[in-house]
């Protein structure tokens, strides 16, 4: 899946090590291992050092996303308006910490440290719609949207 | 003509291969190499169309950037459209960056034709309704929402007198939320390139240089480096292959002056970096950008690719025979790829880790090869330093620092957004002339300039200049330019918390004093808050006291033995705390009280009898089931349970719960 990816780079150059990973965690939402193995031998880098540079970067994960992706933002400016709070909701609320997935793969729950969108802070990225300004109270109600979203989803594709 | 790209007649020959070198003259003169009025009336009124100056249908502008977008912008577009169709009405919508004024957005500009241009604030899919039919049907104001008018006011504010932009002075935004960021005509026909052209055209590379040197421009990503003596250095290096960098690894929680000018005007940007590199001799350059911001790397792919197009960057740009190619580097999400050698590591492809300076990279960086490095923002001001010339650039100013500096105003502050002010004004100004002070009527408390390594100001210093000298006199720095307000309810001990668990993570490991001195700094920090049971472990009370003694020392070493400036200025948001907040922390110290109410483990939660219905509601969010009650019947925390994540405050209706 991933080997069409190569086309587009030059073998035997260090410099498009990041740019792999990151058009490879695009196609999968991770890094699986026989990717990384391929692009070790694409690139000429030692396994190890691919490793060492897929977990230095909080980008790259090795692990599968869930269907949903929220990302609370930390930064100083959110911190201020009490983000840690959000944060909190949305781990008793998804009952996983941060970092994790719901069992059910339809939530992964991340923290960034900025997003720069300090001027609606406290802000939340749930895949790639901004949440702007919310309270604690507003959680159950973004997390609902996504929730059933997806039922019909599903439950088209099982029609 | 639809477009500056296309040709006026057959007389002139500009192609994408084969440039004209009069190119951008032309676009602002007219033709040059043949007089003829047909095609003079032509680019004329183009350029007139494209500042909107001259146009038949009406134009809607809306401000797309990300502070826009998350403020529900697309969909105000959506509505528009939409009514635009249902009443037969014809208009075109065009999508503009961020004015600056995030706290009001979505920001939507109407320009009819033969008027001025008036933007309106806080447009939401309700109001496109009324709005629509006000401002293109009746052709009046639509006065509950405005802000103000482009031009001179009939009747209608001019945006210049809005408290918020009264004070500013825009240079480097100045074409912010104005011009279309996807546009390179729009650009080009105002004013763009203009500096590029006269670069090539007119300045040696020791010229740029002085004009540079003279102006006075700083390095505008924190650390204040001179702008013009960088670009000496690398210029005196002799090598077949330089390198130029644009850093804009914005990592500053707290800070968005870079995303806000790349998508709003990202133009402006390659046009400092194609002088830069011209100047230094670059034939590659990279742009180094979190990947955090998809919208900003869009519009520079979008906006390279355009300049390729219309010749003014890639091969033989404009007949000059110099060659110049951009490329875009996508960060990875790591702090400390903001500083420079551990960013050079990572277009290499390596673990983004600093190293011990020297060699500079200007004597070797990327590659082992010279390599300037600037942020964002000093390209920004490259284009205006030469156009203005150095002694109006340096007029504005104070005496060391020169020129403006746009800063990231958030926090508890009623007006948030980006403002450029020139240097020397002070943080009073910003926060409560600019910034419209705190709201909800508390007490301001101080404010955190500079992120992680700056430090947090009290009223005491607030008259202080905005200058690269004054600010690091008073124990913070300039930084990339996050500038966070804070009011009576922020902790400073939760705030150095805060930074330093930020430090701590996005420390590279690379050095010991920085590695292992933050992360025993933190445990100093995360010890004052500490409740050790009713039974008191005694030794950990001492502890607590002990690592106090020592936080000065251990944060003294880490600023003088670390290898790169994370470490340096790491422990610099603990520092003022103790310059500027002692009594806070002895407060929590010994009174075991955090009077801004924020260390939760100081704070016990009760609940008031009378006003507490029963709801319930509490007792389902409460992570430790400390809450206990029979509905309908006041309800009771159990302290011992209770983990103080304030949850049950923050759901009640009633305001039942106090805390203490």
């Amino acid at each position: 899946m991933h080997s069409k990816i190569f086309e587009s780079y030059q073998s035997n150059d260090r410099s498009s090590l990041i740019p792999l990973l990151q058009d490879v965690q695009n196609i999968y939402g991770y890094l699986p291992e026989n990717a990384l193995r391929d692009i070790s031998d694409f690139v000429k880098v030692p396994l190890s050092r691919v490793y060492g540079v897929a977990t230095f970067y909080n980008q790259f994960r090795l692990t599968p996303l869930g269907k949903n992706i929220i990302r609370v933002c930390r930064g100083t400016a959110c911190h201020v308006k009490n983000s840690a709070n959000i944060l909190f909701a949305l781990e008793t609320e998804l009952g996983i910490t941060a970092g994790q997935t719901t069992r059910d793969k339809n939530f992964t729950l991340e923290v960034v440290n900025c997003i720069g969108a300090c001027s609606i802070a406290p802000v939340i990225l749930v895949n790639d719609d901004y949440h702007g300004r919310i309270t604690v109270k507003d959680i159950p109600k973004i997390l609902k949207k996504y929730q059933t979203v997806n039922k019909t989803e599903t439950a088209e594709a099982t029609k | 003509m639809k477009d500056f790209n296309q040709l006026c007649c057959e007389k002139c020959w500009h192609t994408t291969e084969k440039p004209c070198e009069h190119f951008i003259q032309c676009c602002t003169e007219g033709p040059l190499c043949h007089h003829d009025e047909k095609c003079k009336q032509e680019i004329s009124s183009l350029r007139k169309r494209l500042k909107y100056e001259e146009h038949d249908k009406p134009i809607i502008m809306i401000g797309m950037g990300t502070c826009g977008l998350a403020s529900g912008a697309a969909k105000v577009k959506e509505a528009i459209e939409a009514e635009l169709k249902k009443l037969n009405l014809e208009a075109v919508i065009e999508g503009t960056g961020c004015i600056g004024y995030c706290a009001v957005e979505p920001i939507v500009d109407i320009k009819l034709p033969g008027k001025d241009r008036i933007s309106y604030q806080e447009i939401t899919v309700k109001d496109v309704p009324r709005f629509i039919k006000t401002t293109l049907v009746d052709n009046e104001i639509y006065k509950e929402k405005l802000l103000g008018s482009h031009g001179k006011s009939n009747g209608v504010v001019n945006l210049k007198q809005v408290p918020f932009f009264e004070h500013q002075h825009k240079i480097v935004l100045a074409n912010c939320g104005v011009v279309n960021p996807d546009s390179i005509d729009a650009y080009l026909a105002n004013g763009g390139f203009k500096a590029f052209d006269k670069v090539l055209r007119l300045m040696k590379q020791e010229d740029v240089i002085k004009e540079v040197l003279d102006s006075g421009l700083r390095g505008r990503g924190g650390g204040g480096f001179p702008t013009g003596k960088k670009w000496e250095l690398a210029l005196k290096q002799k090598s077949d292959q330089k390198y130029l960098i644009c850093n804009a690894d914005e990592g500053d929680p707290g800070a968005f002056m870079d995303r806000s000018l790349l998508e709003s005007d990202p133009f402006r940007v390659l046009e400092g970096m194609a002088i830069a590199a011209y100047t230094i001799g670059a034939s590659v350059a990279y742009i180094y950008c979190r990947a955090e911001y998809p919208l900003a790397i869009e519009r520079l792919k979008n906006s390279i690719a355009k300049c390729e197009e219309y010749g003014i960057l890639g091969d033989n740009i404009l007949n000059t025979g110099y060659s110049l190619h951009i490329k875009i580097k996508k960060g990875a999400g790591a702090f400390v790829c903001g500083e420079e050698t551990a960013l050079i590591g990572s277009i290499e492809g390596k673990r983004g880790m600093p190293k011990p300076r020297p060699p500079y990279p200007s004597n070797a960086g990327l590659f082992g090869k010279p390599t300037v490095i600037n942020n964002v923002e000093t390209y920004a001001n490259v284009p205006p330093v030469i156009m203005m010339g150095a002694q109006k650039f340096a007029s504005i100013g104070t005496v060391k620092s020169k020129g403006t500096k746009v800063f990231a105003l958030s926090g508890n502050v009623k007006n948030t957004g980006l403002v450029e002010v020139p240097m020397g004004t002070t943080l009073r100004d910003i926060v409560f002339k600019i910034g419209g002070g705190i709201p909800d009527k508390k007490e301001f408390k101080a404010v955190q300039i500079g992120g992680p390594s700056g430090g947090c100001l009290p009223d005491s210093v607030i008259d202080t200049p905005v200058d690269y000298d004054s600010l690091r006199e008073v124990g913070a720095m300039m930084g990339s330019g996050g500038f966070v307000v804070m009011d009576e309810e922020t902790c400073i001990v939760d705030v150095a918390k805060y930074f330093l668990t930020f430090i701590q993570e996005e420390s590279c490991g690379k050095c010991v004093p920085c590695r292992e001195g933050t992360k025993r700094m933190l445990e100093i920090i995360e010890r004052i808050p500490k409740r050790y049971g009713t039974d008191g472990n005694k030794l950990d009370q001492l502890q607590r006291f002990k690592g106090m003694i020592h936080l000065q020392r251990l944060a003294d070493v880490i600023k003088d033995t670390s290898l790169c400036g994370l470490g340096q200025s790491a422990p610099n948001p603990v520092l003022s705390g103790l310059r500027y907040f002692r009594h806070e922390y002895e407060e929590h110290l010994y009174d075991r009280k955090c009077s801004a109410g924020v260390c939760k483990e100081l704070l016990t939660f009760t609940i008031d009898n009378e006003l507490c219905t029963g709801c319930g509601i509490c007792v389902k969010k409460c992570a430790a089931e400390a809450i206990v009650g029979e509905k309908g019947q006041a309800h009771y925390i159990l302290d011992n349970k209770c983990i103080k994540c304030g949850m049950c405050y923050e759901v009640c209706r009633f305001k039942a719960i106090n805390i203490n």
